[in-house]
């Protein structure tokens, strides 16, 4: 059935990935929910001479219990309406909530109900005196029920959009429709100030936003009783939502300082969990992902992998080994015995190229089959009109890339990728030839003397070796609204 | 450090072939309370190594835990309890990991164990 999808203007790469997913989550693609079996995408539709970048969507979904949960789940969906009439004029809009069948209409306005209609718009703004006026000629809908404002039963929306959004020459985002319809559920953004990083106790330079963070676990379709990793933890952001949501987590970091000891007793990772209320990780460990302490036998245990990689914009990765030794300068640093339990280990830059290989590495091996994977990806954006190259791997399928524009140089882009394939032999050795590759490149960029581009964007010798790492055509129209 | 994540972790210093399970030196154990999910417990029984938990368990003063086990125990409720109890409620809070096969101890700190590697072991 097709249901009126109206979003919040914002995150506009966002918002459909994320419909999808829920409705992934909660069944629309299960034969026995009355869903497509085996479709790979819900099917969309937009209001005539509306732009893709329209809050206004139709979705196609198999019930309205899908529809409910996807939409009181979501972050983004101000609602989903079921339609029952549009139009470009209050005429047009009468004639089709009257040809909209009786039996569709008249439980929901049964005289032992209550209901509200709200009227709301997008481009414009309607005084109230002209709302009360848009829902007094309403009068040839039969309202039996009594009026409730507060708390009603059923909830209709009469939605009146204008030409909006025109400029240097692009055609508007919306053009003038009304939408009258009965609302099935909506996103639940209460959620965001209870999470706002600005009242979170203990909080890291790179913490991530409490709105991407959901859409993030959100991505993975994180459920109770699955288990979510970040090998990246750093102060628990990401897995904050992840529990908000039910699941089991586990983390870990390079940077003892941050998993350990925080900033005190009462301002560290923990504590964060502590504030909301939520289930403590199940564990959180110092580890170094580009040498990861996992036993070998150990396959397919995270439900899913969600992470921020460090990526040299913002805080720089690091991976163990210094850069002395790594260069060849001096051997092996030999702890002396009486040193050992209070040695720092050294650690040298973590380039993107390496620390993408090691994530899907893991992820690969580590995640159940049909797990995902969700991690941002950085973007130059001086080559926006060359092609994204996203990373690849012989494991998984990419279900989408949604981009978010941070400056005028740079954009990360949100992946979110499936486990289709098993973890083979061949996988791990080649997986274990590229590790001892980059290795040897290390030393390279050293020599170049650039550490810094080196770490954000690798030279051409490089990019060439990575083999197994193939590079995705993505083509995207030039225009899209991502500063919303 | 729950025991999951110890049954989970190994030593991964360069040349170690056998590095699972580590040894466990106990300077501090706690018992923090956890919901129980029978449905996680059974998912998780699949990727266990059931003799480390034994071992670790009892390496931590808890005994419960029988040498054998098969799926059809995944049924009683009392053996969930202490499968659920030894794998998520027991926390190593000061001690050490111990590589068995070097030696070399892994401390762990407020819970926190510290699997990172020293240079030469790179």
């Amino acid at each position: 059935m097709w249901y009126l999808c109206v979003f919040y203007h914002r995150l506009l790469d966002y918002r459909k990935p994320e419909v999808e997913s829920l409705a992934r989550m909660f069944g629309a693609f299960d034969s026995d929910g009355g869903g497509r079996d085996g479709a790979e995408h819900l099917e969309w539709r937009l209001p005539e001479h509306h732009h893709p970048d329209s809050p206004f969507h139709f979705v196609d979904l198999p019930s309205e219990d899908v529809a409910r949960d996807v939409a009181n789940r979501s972050i983004l969906v101000k609602g989903i309406y079921e339609l029952w009439g549009e139009g470009d004029s209050y005429e047009e809009l009468e004639d089709a909530i009257k040809n909209y069948p009786d039996e569709r209409k008249l439980p929901y306005l049964t005289s032992e109900s209550t209901f509200r209609i709200t009227v709301d718009s997008f481009g414009k703004v309607i005084s109230f005196q002209e709302q009360n006026e848009r829902i007094q000629s309403l009068v040839y809908i039969p309202f039996k029920g009594r009026v409730n404002l507060r708390n009603p039963e059923h909830k209709f929306w009469l939605m009146e959009t204008d030409d909006y959004g025109a400029n240097n020459g692009l055609p508007p985002v919306v053009q003038k429709r009304i939408f009258f319809g009965r609302e099935v559920g909506g996103a639940d953004r209460k959620l965001l100030p209870t999470y706002q990083l600005k009242s979170r106790t203990y909080l890291g330079p790179t913490a991530m936003d409490a709105e991407i963070a959901f859409l993030m676990a959100n991505q993975a379709m994180v459920k109770p009783g699955k288990l979510v990793y970040d090998p990246f933890v750093g102060t628990g952001s990401i897995l904050i939502a992840a529990a908000h949501f039910g699941a089991m987590t586990m983390g870990a970091d390079i940077d003892i300082r941050v998993v350990r000891d925080g900033r005190g007793p009462d301002c560290n990772v923990w504590s964060n969990f502590k504030q909301y209320g939520l289930p403590m990780p199940i564990g959180l460990l110092r580890a170094d992902n580009n040498l990861p302490p996992w036993r070998p036998g150990l396959k397919e245990v995270f439900d899913a992998i969600i992470c921020d990689p460090p990526y040299g914009v913002r805080a720089g990765g690091r991976k163990s080994g210094g850069r002395k030794l790594l260069k060849g300068v001096v051997g092996p640093y030999t702890v002396p015995d009486d040193k050992r339990t209070d040695h720092i280990p050294s650690t040298a830059a973590y380039s993107l190229v390496e620390c993408v290989h090691d994530l899907l590495d893991v992820a690969a091996k580590m995640l159940v089959l049909n797990g995902r994977l969700v991690f941002f990806y950085p973007v130059l954006r001086e080559d926006e009109s060359a092609e994204n190259h996203f990373p690849e791997h012989p494991c998984f399928v990419l279900v989408s890339a949604s981009e978010q524009i941070l400056s005028s140089r740079y954009s990360r882009v949100l992946l979110t990728m499936v486990k289709r394939g098993p973890y083979t032999k061949e996988i791990e050795e080649v997986a274990r030839l590229k590790h001892l590759e980059f290795k040897e490149n290390h030393l390279k960029w050293l020599e170049d003397g650039n550490l810094h581009s080196a770490v954000f964007s690798p030279n051409e010798s490089v990019c060439v070796a990575e083999s197994d790492i193939k590079v995705s055509k993505d083509t995207k129209p030039k225009y899209r609204g991502k500063y919303v | 450090m729950r025991l999951l994540t110890h049954n989970m972790l190994s030593s991964n210093i360069k040349g170690v072939t056998n590095g699972f399970p580590l040894g466990i030196v106990v300077e501090k154990v706690i018992e923090k309370p956890v919901e129980m999910n029978p449905d996680f417990l059974k998912n998780m029984f699949a990727k266990i190594e059931w003799k480390a938990l034994v071992d670790a368990s009892r390496s931590m003063g808890y005994t419960e835990l029988s040498d054998q086990v098969d799926s059809s125990m995944l049924d009683s409720v009392e053996f969930l309890q202490r499968f659920h109890h030894a794998l998520l409620e027991l926390h190593l809070e000061e001690g050490a990991l111990v590589c068995p096969e070097t030696g070399r101890k892994f401390p762990v700190n407020k819970g926190i164990p510290n699997m990172l590697l020293h240079e030469d072991e790179v």
